[in-house]
């Protein structure tokens, strides 16, 4: 497009150059008639001149915001976003959340039910031990033997109960860490529509900077530099190997803080 | 000992809850955000606070700062538990008067590490 605009200059210059020296002839020849009309003539080439160029870029810029992924009812004020990609985008992003915190909760669920299952186990076991040892040193009775040999048949089934129980757990919590992949999936797709944008925000910005231009707004003024206090939240740092202002984990912030007199 | 633990995710209350009872604290109540925890720290009698830094609404380090402006509050134990890895992040907080500074994820030693070492201090 920036071609065809530059392509519009030159025919435009060539008309002016021509007609710039009929027009002096005329004045010269003091035919003011004829001179109005040929000034006339320019004035109309350099309108459709710059009609055609805000025409071109209105299009240009209508076909970027149709790109931009968000549908919106910009009749209403402040404009109401309906069922844009964006808005499926955050949706996707809560469901992230959710689903997260829906197998945190499942595991740490199991975890805390099957704990105490897995202890009383070890507790029994560590009592009968000590039992067995007594009947090994022959330091035990004929009653307290057919006591023993109850309990060693009840702990056996407790056995079997607990630790059926405790493999079901186990692959239950297995099971819930499927969230990973369903989380990684809706990621990978938002992170698609980021890329989307991006690329449709630099058109955008290609298409107002002509726009600035074309009308003459060409703006020399100093840039819109964003201001970010440095000690904002920024959450987890995903390439903490790779910032200078970032510490690599705890050792670091002890290291730190030691060196600050903590 | 009465411990507030301060954090938007529900999980991560949870684990330090959890980590917290392991450690031998059972007294422990939960906020999900600076402004609802300030109340709940001038009302209640807490001896130990674990916030997170990153939440919406007040902030764990303006909560920080909130809490060393109290007369009240000033001399309250603050460990912060966050995700947050700035170093001038962790130089703010101990500028504002942190006591200790938990980088997650973090691990059950750790913790139990960063927690011993402030009581120590506190005591002696």
């Amino acid at each position: 497009m920036e071609n065809k605009t530059s392509l519009h200059n030159e025919q435009f210059l060539a008309q002016l150059q021509k007609d710039s020296s009929q027009l002096v002839e005329k004045l010269q020849n003091n035919d003011f008639d004829e001179a109005t009309s040929l000034i006339n003539t320019l004035v109309e080439l350099r309108d459709s001149h710059i009609f055609n160029s805000v025409g071109k870029l209105t299009r240009a810029l209508h076909s970027a915001i149709v790109n931009f992924h968000v549908d919106a009812d910009f009749d209403s004020n402040p404009p109401e976003v309906n069922t844009s990609e964006i808005r499926d985008a955050s949706d996707r992003l809560q469901y992230v959340i959710d689903l997260t915190q829906k197998a945190a909760d499942t595991t740490m669920d199991k975890v805390e039910a099957i704990a105490p299952v897995a202890a009383n186990l070890g507790q029994e076991a560590g009592r009968i031990r000590d039992e067995w040892k007594r009947l090994k040193r022959r330091e035990m009775s004929k009653e307290e033997f057919k006591g023993l040999y109850g309990e060693v048949d009840g702990f056996l089934g407790e056995m079997e109960l607990g630790t059926k129980e405790l493999s079901n757990s186990l692959q239950d919590i297995i099971l819930e860490q499927g969230y990973q992949d369903l989380t990684g999936q809706v990621l990978k797709r938002v992170i698609g529509l980021i890329t989307d944008v991006e690329r449709e925000l630099v058109n955008l910005m290609r298409i107002a900077g002509q726009v600035e231009k074309v009308t003459g707004l060409d703006s020399e003024g100093e840039p819109i530099a964003a201001v970010e206090s440095s000690t904002k939240g920024e959450g987890p740092q995903i390439h903490a190997d790779k910032r200078d202002d970032v510490v690599s984990g705890q050792d670091d912030v002890d290291d730190l803080l030691s060196s600050l007199g903590f | 000992m009465k411990i507030l633990i301060v954090d938007d995710f529900s999980t991560m209350r949870r684990i330090i809850k959890n980590l917290l009872r392991d450690l031998g604290f059972t007294n422990t109540q939960e906020a999900d955000d600076g402004s609802t925890a300030l109340p709940m720290l001038r009302s209640g009698d807490f001896d130990f606070l674990v916030t997170d830094w990153n939440m919406p609404g007040m902030t764990g380090i303006d909560l920080l700062k909130e809490v060393r402006a109290d007369a009240k509050l000033a001399a309250l134990p603050v460990l912060m538990v966050t995700a947050e890895a700035k170093r001038d992040q962790i130089i703010e907080a101990a500028q504002a008067g942190v006591n200790g500074y938990v980088v997650k994820p973090f691990t059950a030693q750790v913790l139990k590490e960063k927690i011993d070492k402030i009581f120590e201090r506190v005591d002696s």
